[in-house]
């Protein structure tokens, strides 16, 4: 295939020849050269004084340590089988998340693969300061092999480079939603190469109102909570719109009360302002829940920063309604088994708080959850994690040989 | 006090404490009026609380977004009452508003029009130049706020010649003698700014013609956004004109098609006028209380003409500033502004944009 690239940028290495890079070997998940690269990439990063301004690239650099890989790499010991990367993984990272090219671009390598990403099109510092420590790390010999089964490009989106690179690719890794997979979806694969797809999700989130009364650190919750919604203007799919609170009126009441408040001293020292357009959204997102469902009421807001909405039923098409950057629907909640009712395949993560593993064990096994991936404490939603989604990336990424 | 009372009063002639007087029980009726009308509204006002017991100054009351009407069919009279839909012009694979009209509402809307506009080019229908081309009026698919905006218009011509031809060029002989013939008469011009400024303006700059214009009173709206990018200030727009063919009487106006027939007229000074009929309200958008003077902020508008449909108290998504209230040098009462455009990544709304994204 004909392929003009000079509407492709190579921002490492500076020339990729295509031919020889299809040639290299996969190797075997958690290979020592790939758990040694990320390490050093680990302090790389954290030598430039830049990361203090990105806590984003801060927490990446935390994640590749050795110590934490060879945690990871625990838990696929012994499964059986041999394993080893699929051959090519063609990345397309979400253009919205600066950092999580990076992410994608880890599990590749950890799986054993040659990993071609695209990053994000929009110039962000985040992707430079990484991009940077990969190059002067390529520049060393002993990483030199792993280094050189990374190409890191950025292309137009009209461009036909994706046709290019779907045409060879193994696997193919798509975020970003579904309009963005449709799109890449046109361009086909070859017939044992499959797709990897992060679809547009929703997220939630459950609180037991007794427990949170009982919680002493409430500005911590609260920051982790703003962590997990503010920060990406809620258009992060693990950031929740639904806050469902369980417990006794009185309960809910007192706890809400002093969650909100809690939450919205943080939002005014941190968030800066509300965009005009942002607040004609929440408005419109208000009056379209309420001219479409019963019972739908705003609870006065002091500003446009933080609205809530308070729904007396819990209907499917809730999520329609969502709203972002500080728009958040509430319902008081009976039962798990009521969430049940809404939960559907769009459903990604639950952030929770005072509730015991044992309960939330109970939920996940009882329930019949058509959605659903992560569970996890408010402040965390955003943690990456190499089960994404409810893949497995180091076994989706990778394939077993058998021996018998 | 009645609509039609209301109506005859001169447009620009009451104060501030005497326009409140009369707008907040007449919108806070009308909102009652819809709430007890038409279902969607009812639950809107109910999510916020709103209480028809309760007598509001019109400040108070609730406002709907402008985006809902392109999701929702609102309405406040029985489906076989509407004699019009009105809809926003949107460029293809962008929803339209639909706006709804009885009978009432509609000649409504013509008599505020007409109060509004004869203040400023007087009370006889005068020969007419439109700024555009015939099509836009017999083309159905054309057919769009442009359209409504040059029919609603044209009522104020006694004879009326369109100056530009199909294919959207000046038609300069036609123009020169409907001109000889209503030699000495008071010409009314109208035409969206945009094409004014495209296809009479920059004609004119380059062609060298120059047709005496100046009995000609100039009446333009539609927004400025393409003039905007081309650095074409409303000053510098005006100045132009005079110095190509004498118009002295230039007047811009911003409206919508979801509050037709209450427009904002500029006055002599440059500042767009709020009559009786209407006024405009500065949004903060931290929390959507009332911006001051010199502050800008999201365009709220209330008119007391919308009776077919919840659309007396209305959201924009234009940025403007209030520039005072009561005392502008032209000598008009009621709040005078200026736009300041779109918001931010809202979706291009206005009339005659919808045209500019092809140049």
């Amino acid at each position: 295939m004909q392929q003009n690239f000079n509407e492709i940028s190579f921002l490492f290495p500076n020339i990729v020849d295509i031919e020889k890079f299809k040639l290299l070997p996969a190797s075997q998940p958690f290979a020592e050269d790939a758990v040694a690269f990320l390490n050093a990439l680990s302090r790389e990063i954290t030598k430039d004084p830049q990361i203090r301004n990105f806590p984003d690239v801060a927490t990446f650099a935390f994640f590749c340590r050795k110590a934490n890989i060879l945690q990871l790499k625990k838990k696929y010991e012994n499964d059986g089988f041999i394993r080893k990367g699929r051959g090519i993984v063609f990345h397309v990272a979400p253009s919205n998340v600066p950092v999580n090219f990076a992410y994608s671009l880890l599990c590749g390598i950890l799986a054993g693969n040659v990993n071609i990403v695209r990053v994000p099109s929009k110039d962000f510092e985040q992707v430079t300061i990484i991009i940077n420590a990969i190059k002067r790390l390529s520049e060393n010999d002993e990483l030199k092999a792993v280094t050189d089964k990374i190409a890191l490009i950025r292309y137009d989106r009209t461009s036909a480079a994706t046709s290019f690179f779907s045409s060879f690719c193994d696997v193919r890794v798509i975020w970003g939603g579904d309009e963005t997979i449709a799109q890449i979806r046109k361009s086909l694969i070859p017939a044992r190469s499959y797709d990897v797809t992060f679809a547009d999700r929703y997220s939630i989130c459950i609180i037991n109102a007794k427990a949170y009364l009982l919680e002493e650190r409430t500005e911590k919750i609260a920051q982790a909570f703003y962590n997990d919604t503010y920060l990406f203007d809620q258009n992060a799919c693990t950031a929740p719109h639904l806050i469902n609170w369980f417990g006794t009126i009185d309960e809910v009441e007192r706890a809400k009360s002093i969650f909100w408040a809690e939450l919205h001293k943080i939002v005014v020292q941190r968030y800066g302002k509300v965009q005009p357009v942002i607040a004609v959204d929440k408005l419109t997102a208000l009056y379209n829940s309420a001219a479409n469902a019963v019972g739908v009421r705003q609870t006065p807001p002091t500003d446009n920063l933080l609205w809530r909405i308070e729904v007396e039923n819990l209907t499917v098409d809730l999520e329609e309604y969502r709203c972002s950057s500080g728009y958040f629907m509430e319902y008081h909640a009976n039962s798990f088994a009521e969430l049940t009712t809404i939960i559907n395949r769009k459903f990604q993560t639950v952030a929770y708080y005072g509730f015991t593993q044992n309960e939330l064990e109970e939920f996940v096994r009882n329930e019949n959850l058509s959605g659903i991936d992560r569970i996890v404490p408010i402040g965390q939603t955003t943690d990456f994690s190499v089960i994404w989604d409810g893949f497995d990336l180091i076994r989706t990424l990778s394939r077993c040989i058998q021996i018998i | 006090m009645e609509l039609i009372e209301i109506l005859d009063i001169p447009p620009y002639s009451l104060n501030k404490t005497e326009k409140e007087k009369l707008l907040s029980p007449f919108l806070t009726s009308l909102s009652r009026y819809h709430y007890e009308h038409c279902l969607p509204f009812k639950k809107m006002m109910d999510s916020v609380h709103f209480d028809i017991r309760r007598d509001y100054n019109y400040a108070e009351l609730p406002f709907l977004p402008v985006r809902l009407f392109k999701m929702f069919e609102l309405n406040s009279v029985p489906k076989e009452y509407i004699i019009k839909t009105m809809t926003s012009s949107g460029t293809s694979g962008q929803a339209v508003s639909r706006i709804f009209l009885d009978r009432d509402t509609s000649s409504s809307q013509t008599k505020a029009l007409t109060k509004i506009v004869s203040s400023f080019i007087g009370s006889q229908r005068v020969p007419m130049i439109i700024v555009d081309s015939e099509s836009v009026i017999k083309d159905r698919n054309l057919f769009s706020a442009r359209g409504a905006g040059i029919l609603g218009f044209s009522m104020f011509g006694s004879k009326r010649m369109y100056a530009l031809n199909d294919k959207m060029e000046l038609n300069i002989d036609e123009l020169q003698s409907f001109l000889e013939k209503h030699m000495g008469e008071r010409i009314f011009m109208f035409g969206f700014t945009f094409m004014v400024y495209q296809h009479l303006y920059k004609e004119l700059v380059k062609s060298g013609v120059r047709p005496d214009l100046s009995n000609a009173v100039l009446i333009h709206g539609g927004g400025w956004k393409k003039l905007i990018s081309e650095s074409v200030s409303s000053t510098v727009f005006r100045e132009k004109l005079k110095e190509l063919c004498g118009i002295s009487s230039v007047h811009d106006y911003y409206g919508m098609v979801e509050q037709t027939g209450t427009i904002y007229m500029e006055c002599e000074c440059g500042h767009l006028h709020a009559p009786v009929f209407s006024d405009i309200i500065i949004r903060r958008p931290h929390d959507f209380s009332i911006s001051p003077v010199g502050e800008k902020g999201i365009i709220q508008v209330l008119s007391i003409l919308p009776k077919s449909y919840p659309g007396h108290s209305l959201l924009t998504e234009d940025e403007g500033v209030l520039l005072g209230e009561d005392d502008c040098a032209c000598g008009r009462l009621g709040k005078y502004f200026k736009i300041e455009g779109r918001l931010k990544n809202a979706e291009i709304r206005g009339c005659s944009d919808t045209y500019a994204t092809k140049f």
